[in-house]
């Protein structure tokens, strides 16, 4: 009967051809490694903060008056209000934290390379409007950071020539971060936002499900494919990679509660200990930090004596990872078959970032602000010379098939 | 070559020192908080209603939370509350009305509730040790790690008044002392330090635990999870195994 039930659906919506697009007969290579994890691991971390945002919105009072208690009321009197809470601030680090490394991984095996630069596309569109989810978020416990984060940044956009302070105050809705400011961005924090994601989210996976994912080798398994058409190096994702995705998935899932049970706070990098201090409009902190995932980009900023071309650099510091695809001139994909200047770049560029992202928490100092700069150039020079290596790059012979 | 790459450039970024706001340089004494050790966060609790609770409020922690975490029976929990006419569900809160704070202090005491979330316990034991003599304050102590305190030393009778050791620094009108240790009080108190400290460790604990009584849940819970978690790996990675044997590598 249930076998009828479920022709008499199939008949109706595509259930089961969805299932072998997508899971079943999809084919995938036989050779992830440990950097493939992370793209699963994302949409479980995606769900998890829908799921722990939705419980959260339900005792959460968006207003100045009231929000930074509600939070604590959450962490008191709500049963597993806690638990709730502590998933939805660790949640947003690990996701960080598998976005850096998930965007690694492909600037590392050139999965943003042809046929696939459009999932790359998607991927920098998921990063900036994660980036916005994160930024507004972060104003709704009303601590001291988040008032004072969120005046910070937004009024960096009273930099930009002629339209900037009315640019800051059509953001803001108020000549100062307000109550109007904290439903705007709880709005959007927790609707309009997220819609996006998800759209860009189903852009991404279906972007890649079209040309089939890379892999460490960078080799394209679609051109070698037995008498039935299935790639021969090709595994169908399902059952193999769901299963090492669980696997992957404990693993994550177990340092992920140890986190929380035992260090929710990461040392005043996930939560702020400032922002235990409710939002007070007349008193500054003497020193305002971004939280950790957002350091870099800061740092970046701060590097540039300018304000507005500081900003100009921050914004560039993502937007021009939109043309690495084409800035990238190599056709090898895998940094196994790349040459040592390429290598030598790529960590450059990871450890100038990891640099940056250190130098972003920390007060301003004549030293710092040098640093920062020496690791800004580092990371934009990344982008030039890439663009001048892969010109004529002498890489090692890719192989045909999968190793 | 790329995977020691990657674990050193890991380290790094996790052996980084965490900054942490101090507004002052004087070293931080360890608090030895103890969460486990109920009769010294219910000792702390009362050391906290009263020698605290008359000035300063706390309002986001009730007094029936407190006896459900600390395990307390009626009597014991009573002991903490004001007067008969408290409920359990009531929150920490002062008497003293605000007007009459902000003449005699000059700023309404701050809500202790998150205190020691946002400064840390060890920060509010050395606080609660350090007052000093210091005769150009309004009170005529000052504080080792908040300078210029309005707070008066509330435990004087019992700690009596540590005296400060100065050190000069600069030459003729730029000269500044800086506080470098402080001194053992030349008129003790009721308590010997040993005794004194003890009853800081055990305020400090406690108001520890009341920044955050979900940190008694954690440590609950998480062993249970993270074994849970432990045994979901091992099956996951056994049930890998057993479907990738036909696989070739």
């Amino acid at each position: 009967m249930i076998k009828g039930l479920g022709k008499w659906v199939d008949d109706r919506l595509p259930v089961s051809h969805f299932w072998n697009a997508h899971l079943a007969k999809y084919y995938v290579p036989h050779n992830f490694n440990f950097w493939y994890y992370f793209g699963s691991l994302l949409l479980v971390v995606f769900v998890l903060q829908i799921v722990t945002g939705i419980w959260l919105t339900m005792s959460y009072k968006p207003s100045a008056e009231n929000a930074f208690a509600s939070v604590e009321y959450i962490m008191r009197d709500v049963e597993w209000g806690w638990l709730l809470r502590y998933m939805h601030s660790t949640g947003a680090s690990f996701f960080f934290i598998a976005v850096y490394l998930h965007i690694f991984r492909g600037m590392m095996y050139g999965s943003y390379k042809k046929p696939r630069e459009l999932i790359w596309i998607f991927g920098v569109l998921i990063l900036l409007v994660l980036m916005a989810e994160a930024f507004m978020g972060y104003l709704l416990p009303w601590g001291q950071m988040s008032f004072w984060g969120a005046q910070v940044i937004i009024s960096l956009f009273s930099s930009v020539p002629v339209i900037g302070p009315d640019l800051a105050l059509w953001i803001r809705g108020d000549y100062v971060i307000s109550d109007v400011t904290l439903n705007r961005f709880f709005a959007l924090h927790v609707i309009a936002l997220p819609l996006v994601l998800l759209f860009l989210i189903g852009g991404h996976i279906m972007a890649l499900h079209e040309v089939g994912s890379n892999n460490p080798d960078g080799v394209e398994i679609k051109e070698h494919k037995d008498s039935s058409g299935k790639p021969v190096d090709g595994i169908p994702f399902h059952p193999y990679y769901t299963v090492k995705d669980l696997f992957g998935l404990g693993v994550f899932m177990f340092i992920f509660a140890a986190v929380l049970f035992y260090w929710p706070d990461g040392g005043g990098l996930f939560l702020e200990h400032p922002n235990f201090t409710p939002a007070n409009p007349l008193q500054t902190p003497e020193h305002i930090a971004p939280v950790w995932y957002f350091a870099p980009h800061y740092a970046i900023l701060r590097a540039v004596p300018d304000k507005f071309f500081g900003v100009l650099a921050m914004t560039l510091a993502i937007l021009i990872l939109f043309v690495l695809p084409w800035i990238d001139r190599n056709r090898t994909r895998s940094i196994r078959y790349r040459s040592t200047a390429f290598k030598v770049n790529l960590f450059a560029f990871a450890a100038a970032f990891i640099g940056l992202g250190y130098l972003g928490t920390q007060a301003p100092t004549a030293l710092g602000t040098l640093a920062s700069q020496l690791l800004s150039a580092v990371y934009f020079g990344f982008f030039v010379a890439v663009f001048f290596i892969s010109r004529r790059e002498r890489t090692q012979p890719v192989p045909e098939r999968l190793q | 070559m790329i995977r020691i790459t990657f674990f050193l450039c890991l380290v790094g970024l996790l052996a980084a020192p965490n900054a942490k706001a101090a507004s002052s340089n004087y070293p931080l004494e360890d608090a030895e908080v103890d969460l486990g050790d109920k009769a010294s966060l219910y000792r702390g609790a009362q050391t906290f209603m009263d020698s605290c609770a008359s000035c300063h409020g706390a309002k986001m922690m009730r007094f029936g939370r407190i006896g459900d975490d600390l395990g307390l029976t009626d009597e014991q929990l009573a002991v903490l509350m004001p007067d008969e006419s408290t409920k359990p569900g009531d929150v920490i809160e002062t008497n003293m009305p605000p007007e009459y704070a902000e003449r005699v202090f000059g700023i309404v005491p701050p809500d202790l509730t998150l205190t020691a979330r946002v400064n840390g316990g060890d920060w509010l034991y050395t606080y609660l040790v350090s007052f000093y003599e210091d005769p150009d304050t309004l009170w005529g102590v000052n504080n080792a790690v908040f300078p210029l305190v309005s707070m008066p030393h509330v435990l004087a009778a019992e700690q009596g008044v540590k005296q400060p050791v100065y050190e000069t620094e600069g030459e003729g009108e730029d000269a500044k002392r800086r506080l470098v240790g402080l001194e053992s009080p030349e008129r003790p108190g009721t308590l010997t330090e040993e005794e004194f400290e003890q009853k800081m460790r055990d305020l400090t604990a406690f108001m520890v635990y009341m920044s955050e009584p979900a940190a008694l849940l954690r440590a609950h819970y998480g062993p249970y999870v993270l074994a849970f978690l432990l045994i979901f790996t091992l099956v996951m990675y056994l049930l890998k195994k057993e479907y990738w044997r036909d696989i070739k590598h």
